[in-house]
């Protein structure tokens, strides 16, 4: 039995299909990615499988229970930051995780955990007066008091600095070298990329690819190509004497690599040309092309707006 | 503190207890991680004990010392004729003389009650008899008596026995040049003059126990539906009727501490009387609980915390200051005392004028039976439509 299964599972809110059929499984030990633009599904997902929502159609297992008829079972062996985390306000970490402690009924040491997820130095101070980052680190404090092997982390760096997502990264990784089975929604790439085994990308309610990183950009990526600098006119004078696809786009000639030895005929026409040219490099797509060619098509199929605010922030980046 | 070896985190920990049934373990971490969130912050605990406390001194410093205008005085006209004109009804006019004397108002109520038993009943230290033939006597200069009923220590009771003797000379020096036909006879009652400070205490006592609980419940189960907290809490294995008794709980407990202030007040800056009995619990625990569950009613059934807010005014305010809060509702019209009737702090505070003032507890019992009838409603109303996660 896997911790967590998922077969064809639908959820509508009215006309919206929120989650369209989507399966997948997740192994135990490793950090699972649900990547995807607001909207994608991803906290749905997760809320059914953490058996806060009640599904439409379809199958969900964790660790072996259907999540919403058995959710007070589960949640006693599920830890779970919630998308938005947030506590009392006028209640510190320590207390709170003393609190958690008291209603799981389990002996811990406050200082232990906090240690855990770096808080030790706000342990006295009330939640009201932590940052972000200190919040979503209480949060996974108070995820960890009854000792779960299943964490679910919906979103946990959102609105973050750089500074503090990479010391939630710290916590998540430490919690991964404990063998901690982790689910993360996020729609930052980076976070997917850094911290997931395999990553699950969702759109309009599908995953539309799912893999290791290096799988899904293999699958789906276009492979490797060379890029030289130079003008319109060098490309096409590329396109002309050799028989390689060539494509141009502000200053950059970009030709996809059959085989390597492609690259040796494309360079020869360049010097051949006598016109001048800049830097050359080869390279794969990375995941974030692959992202964004994936979301972006579906975008563009149904001319939805979700998923456009991701899409178009990559590609202003791209260009940069 | 034991450091315990980071091993033991890789273990799970027996988890005990992994029934559903409610676990008065769970709701004392709930109660305890609730009171300390309260007592840290300042704006609750001046509504719940603070701002009660400055109404007793506002409201008892602007009534105290003067005596309001009229005193109402039930009276029983028991002489019911026959009259052959209606100039002969000496008895119906002897009360208009009484009424117009600006001092009294007189209430009549009727011949067949059992007149010592109605004043208890209505908590009433004066009264006027009028007996039987009583114009008959007059008209044919017979002597006859009115029976005055009056507690001596009361100085209302002083001005009652005053004004009816001044009418009854009047009505002697207009016929008989002033000799003693219709004279007084007085009958001591032993209940208590009630000051105006005297109903104030219990009318401010339900309105602690309205609005603490009320607001604050109101408040909380909206915010933690819209900030996802009763999610998260359902991920714990904290249940909500768990979460609801913690919450009632904690609000006893402020009631009792908020009454006991605002007595030691009334008494010691007022001279308030007041009767401390155990008669008194049965709506310290229902108020709360009442209160706490409509409350939560209201943050469920709305959508967000702005409506609740708006929704808790309408429900809240009407019962503010209709219920006998401020002021005894038998002054008010009686269309607005149709009103409070259906107001539940209308019960509570009639309940606890009954214990604390006029020692009447059949009326107490009464109160208290209805009170907790609603109280069974709302409450279980309030457990069935809140829900910690949604479909």
């Amino acid at each position: 039995m896997k911790p967590v299964e998922v077969n064809s599972l639908r959820k509508s809110y009215g006309n919206l299909k929120a989650v369209d059929g989507i399966s997948f499984t997740v192994n135990e030990g490793e950090v699972f990615g649900l990547l995807g633009p607001n909207g994608a599904g991803k906290t749905t997902t997760i809320e059914i499988l953490e058996g806060l929502r009640k599904k439409d159609e379809g199958t969900a297992k964790v660790l072996g229970f259907d999540p919403w008829q058995k959710g007070y079972e589960l949640h006693r062996k599920i830890g779970v930051i919630p998308q938005d985390f947030t506590f009392f306000e006028k209640q510190t970490p320590r207390e709170g995780i003393k609190y958690y402690a008291d209603l799981f009924n389990v002996k811990i040491d406050p200082d232990e955990i906090l240690k855990e997820v770096l808080l030790e130095d706000s342990a006295k101070n009330l939640f009201e007066n932590l940052s972000g980052g200190q919040k979503q680190k209480m949060g996974l404090a108070l995820s960890l008091v009854n000792s779960p092997d299943l964490l679910f982390l919906d979103e946990p760096t959102t609105g973050l600095d750089p500074n503090a997502r990479r010391a939630i990264w710290e916590v998540i990784r430490g919690l991964k070298a404990k063998g901690k089975t982790i689910i993360l929604t996020t729609h930052y790439l980076d976070e997917a990329q850094q911290l997931s085994d395999r990553v699950a990308i969702m759109d309009h309610g599908r995953i539309v690819a799912m893999g290791t990183s290096d799988e899904i950009i293999e699958k789906h990526g276009s492979g490797e190509r060379l890029q030289i600098h130079g003008s319109e006119k060098l490309a096409d004078y590329i396109r002309a004497n050799t028989e390689l696809k060539v494509e141009y786009s502000n200053g950059v000639i970009s030709i996809p690599l059959k085989q390597k030895i492609d690259a040796l005929a494309a360079l020869a026409a360049a010097e051949q040309s006598k016109m001048d040219w800049g830097e050359i490099q080869t390279r794969r797509d990375s995941l974030d092309d692959v992202f964004v060619r994936l979301v972006s098509g579906t975008m563009d199929e149904h001319g939805e707006i979700t998923g456009k605010s991701v899409h178009d922030k990559s590609s202003n980046q791209r260009r940069q | 503190m034991e450091k315990l070896p980071e091993k033991a985190f890789m273990i799970n920990p027996v988890i005990k207890g992994g029934s559903k049934l409610v676990s008065t373990k769970r709701i004392a971490a709930d109660f305890k991680v609730f009171s300390r969130g309260y007592l840290r912050n300042k704006f609750g605990l001046f509504f719940g004990l603070i701002f009660p406390i400055i109404l007793i001194l506002i409201f008892g410093a602007i009534f105290s010392g003067s005596s309001s205008g009229t005193i109402t005085v039930y009276a029983q006209n028991k002489d019911t004729g026959p009259f052959p004109t209606p100039q002969m009804d000496i008895a119906t006019q002897f009360l208009n003389a009484l009424n117009s004397s600006g001092t009294i108002r007189v209430v009549t109520v009727a011949a067949s009650e059992n007149f010592s038993q109605y004043l208890a009943d209505h908590s009433a230290s004066e009264g006027i008899v009028i007996p039987e033939n009583f114009s008959a006597n007059y008209l044919t200069a017979q002597q006859v008596d009115v029976t005055v009923y009056g507690n001596p220590t009361s100085s209302t009771s002083g001005i009652v026995t005053g004004t009816v003797s001044g009418v009854a000379n009047y009505f002697n020096l207009q016929r008989f040049n002033g000799s003693m036909v219709i004279g007084l006879t007085q009958t001591t009652v032993n209940t208590q003059q009630t000051k105006y400070v005297d109903f104030l205490i219990p009318g401010l006592i339900g309105f602690s126990i309205l609005v603490s609980p009320m607001f604050s419940l109101v408040n909380i189960s909206s915010e933690y539906k819209k900030t996802k907290l009763f999610k998260q809490l359902s991920l714990t294995p904290l249940t909500k009727m768990e979460w609801l008794a913690s919450k009632v709980l904690f609000y006893i407990v402020l009631s009792v501490v908020s009454f006991l202030l605002m007595v030691a007040v009334g008494v010691f800056a007022f001279g308030a009387h007041v009767t401390l009995t155990l008669w008194l619990i049965p709506f310290l625990i229902l108020g709360p609980m009442l209160f706490a569950a409509l409350g939560m009613l209201v943050g469920t059934v709305t959508k967000n915390p702005e409506t609740a807010g708006v929704i808790g005014n309408i429900v809240t305010f009407p019962m503010m200051f209709l219920s006998g809060t401020f002021f005894p509702i038998s002054i008010m019209p009686e269309y607005l005392q149709g009103i409070a009737h259906v107001l539940p702090l209308y019960y509570i505070i009639e309940g606890l004028n009954a214990v604390m003032v006029y020692a009447n507890y059949a009326q107490a019992l009464i109160d208290i039976a209805v009170v907790t009838a609603i109280t069974i409603v709302i409450f279980a109303a309030a457990v069935k439509l809140f829900k910690w996660r949604e479909d």
